[in-house]
């Protein structure tokens, strides 16, 4: 017989030791998966986790890996504070589509003009676009006590629809044949978002990303607002005797959070996608969110997570093409990781004892 | 000829019958062809037709050929690095296979000269790029000509995915067809904005059901609506795949996206060195699209003349396309006997008279 036993106070040792352990627990059990579908499970794990990093093309591979990293992580960045403060921004997926229409939306009004104010311009859009979304369930939490997790939730459904609305209207390029999708701003110097150095993969958006992990470090560490969020996540009575206003963390944090994953669409549009279609929004909103708690909402584990996860996605397309596994297997391998991730962080909290427990 | 010339005729003969040995031993090696999917090959629909199409030239080539694909890509920046790895992996023959994967497809070929890309349904080509489409309006004459024949309350429904010009060709050609047959037809459309949805296909089935619809028509990919019909003792058709689990009620019949011969047809051309870049579009005659099994529901006669429909569309010459037509808003697009060009249908954005739902804008 098992018993869990609480500790006293979380262990520190194991909060950082389960995220390695939920990943080999991951490659083990996945493994075995590959196996069952009749395929080699040592060489299925190489070509997802090794061959994207040190195989052959891998200089390729290693840029890419950036990109698909960046909007994770500046995404989770922003989230990792209200989740740290008790405030569930479920909508990160929305504020990222709202944020990407808004920047696209000021590039292409300026088209044809080229300028170096084109480019700021589209990041205050993306950020201000972001901040508002993420505003909506800030007002109607603190003004009604509308719960932000399914208003956050909901608003993803409605920017999905305004962006379809968007690519199939007033964004349509004019000169893509009827068909739906804006311009490409790829092919638009003033609004690419190119990458820095080419090949790299590293373009403004993960610079911001990397800037956004800083950001939310200091505050999180040597800021008072850091404390009072921190303080409002821990002790919510607590907090209202140290000051804390609950409506003004409230903004702060799905603001923050919205500006950012704003950032993030804004950042995708006008680098790596190029163009506003209905199908821009690709879950990075939500998968921000299984990577800010992969990264236990810390930024140095935030930066480790997003790259892991864009690492399953690339080593996972590699490994449809290369071993011909399905994509839900990979899906299903994904799912793994999340899985054993919350599973052990029960060693965190509790020490296991065997044997029977004194009623 | 002296003994000199003798001697360098024989070593250049030698030189080039070991090269040709060399080519030769080469083209043993497979010719690798990879295939990228936007949905599941599952899905019982486009992805999955087109992967019948890869399975085709697997049985077409044998050993001469190695396909992959790589399924559920989304449109944008993964569709771009699957292409890369593609290349990389070294695919000399890619198939991208949705819409959305144009700019990708045209930005992976300009850094792989060597590699050929076909891209379904798109418009925009290079010397290593072709376009490929079906012209799915032919067939939807053809189960135009079905519905108008065998709906009581004149009422048909149409559940449109996106308003682009292959969606818009498909509902015109419908309708036209039906009117023809049935001058009393009435075409409701509702566009669900989505390719694959169940729940959002059951929701538009339901709505057109509710308004009086006893024909339903869809150019979405999932089998709900005819789950939804089959409650409501309704007639549908067959979209990309056949369907036929809902035959003989209440599939009819179907449209049938058929690309195993131009996938077969391109593939031979890289294995004989004939590729080059071109811009297909093939519809009934050449088997692209095909009209699934008419089922005991429909009366004979009925059958027999969709069957001439679809046998002159296929032999050319009849065009689905033919005037006298008049935009939706009353204003002439054909005159009589006037046949449509494949410019104007490639960026179809209105409807024709008659039709009485509005179009997006």
């Amino acid at each position: 017989m098992i018993t869990l036993v609480a500790r006293p106070a979380p262990s520190r040792f194991w909060a950082w030791a389960t995220p390695v352990l939920a990943v080999l627990a991951t490659m083990i059990a996945g493994g075995v998966l590959f196996a069952i579908l009749g395929k080699d499970p040592v060489e299925a794990i190489r070509v997802i986790f090794w061959d994207p990093l040190f195989g052959a093309n891998a200089g390729y591979f290693r840029g890419q890996l950036f990109i698909k990293a960046g909007p994770l992580i500046l995404i989770a960045a922003g989230l990792a504070v209200g989740f740290r403060a008790g405030i569930w921004n479920i909508g990160a997926e929305g504020q990222y589509i709202v944020g990407a229409l808004c920047g696209a939306s000021v590039a292409l009004a300026a088209y044809p003009a080229e300028s170096v104010l084109v480019f700021p311009a589209m990041v205050l859009a993306g950020a201000l676009g972001g901040w508002a979304w993420g505003m909506i369930p800030a007002l109607l939490k603190t003004r009604f006590g509308a719960s932000e997790i399914l208003v956050s939730l909901m608003l993803v459904y409605v920017a999905q629809n305004l962006l379809a609305w968007a690519a199939f209207g007033p964004l349509k390029n004019p000169q893509g044949f009827g068909f739906p999708g804006s311009r490409n701003l790829q092919q638009y110097p003033s609004a690419h978002n190119a990458d820095l150095v080419a090949g790299s993969g590293i373009h403004w958006g993960v610079m911001a990303g990397f800037a956004a992990l800083i950001g939310t470090y200091v505050l999180m560490s040597r800021h008072i607002a850091g404390f009072r969020i921190q303080i409002a996540g821990d002790a919510p009575k607590a907090a209202r005797f140290a000051g804390v206003a609950p409506a003004r963390l409230v903004a702060f944090c799905l603001g923050l959070s919205g500006a950012l994953a704003g950032l993030a669409g804004m950042f995708e549009v006008a680098g790596p996608s190029g163009q506003i279609t209905d199908s821009f929004g690709a879950g990075y909103g939500f998968t921000a969110i299984i990577v800010a708690f992969l990264g236990r909402l810390n930024p140095i584990g935030i930066l480790l997570a997003g790259l892991l996860m864009a690492l399953t996605y690339i080593g996972g397309d590699m490994a449809q093409l290369m071993l011909q596994l399905p994509a839900a297997a990979i899906q299903v391998f994904q799912g793994m990781l999340l899985f054993f991730l919350l599973g052990l962080d029960l060693l965190t909290n509790y020490t296991v004892k065997w044997g029977w427990a004194r009623a | 000829m002296n003994r000199r010339s003798f001697l360098t005729t024989t070593a250049i003969t030698a030189t080039v019958l070991s090269l040709g040995l060399g080519g030769a031993a080469l083209a043993q090696e497979p010719l690798k062809v990879a295939f990228m999917y936007v949905g599941p090959v599952g899905d019982m629909g486009w992805s999955f037709q087109h992967d019948q199409g890869r399975q085709a030239v697997d049985a077409a080539y044998g050993g001469r050929v190695a396909t992959s694909y790589v399924e559920n890509v989304p449109e944008g920046p993964d569709a771009e690095r699957v292409l890369t790895q593609m290349a990389l992996a070294g695919n000399k023959l890619i198939f991208a296979t949705s819409f959305g994967y144009m700019d990708a497809v045209m930005n992976v070929a300009a850094k792989f000269p060597d590699v050929r890309f076909e891209h379904a349904t798109g418009y925009k080509r290079a010397d290593n790029v072709s376009t490929y489409d079906a012209r799915f309006y032919e067939g939807r004459a053809v189960i135009g000509t079905i519905a108008g024949r065998m709906t009581k309350t004149n009422k048909i429904g149409y559940i449109g995915s996106f308003p682009i010009p292959e969606v818009v060709q498909g509902i015109n050609s419908a309708f036209i067809h039906a009117r023809k047959v049935n001058p009393a037809v009435e075409m409701k459309v509702v566009w669900a904005y989505t390719w694959f949805d169940p729940a959002k296909e059951a929701d538009a089935a339901a709505a057109l059901i509710a308004e009086g619809v006893d024909v339903l028509m869809q150019h979405t990919d999932s089998t709900a609506p005819q789950a939804k019909a089959q409650e409501a003792g309704i007639y549908t058709f067959g979209q990309a795949s056949d369907m036929g689990a809902f035959a003989p009620t209440p599939r009819i019949s179907s449209i049938i996206d058929n690309w195993g011969p131009y996938y077969v047809a391109r593939v031979g051309a890289m294995l004989d060195g004939s590729w080059a870049s071109t811009g297909s579009w093939e519809g009934i005659g050449a088997g692209a699209v095909g009209i699934g099994e008419i089922s005991s529901a429909v009366p004979a006669e009925v059958k027999a003349e969709a069957e001439t429909l679809a046998a002159a569309i296929g032999a050319g010459t009849y065009h689905p396309f033919t005037g006298p037509l008049n935009k939706q808003d009353g204003t002439p697009w054909l005159a009589a006997g006037e046949v449509a060009d494949d410019g104007a249908l490639s960026g179809l954005n209105f409807f024709v008279e008659g039709i009485s739902a509005q179009m997006p804008q």
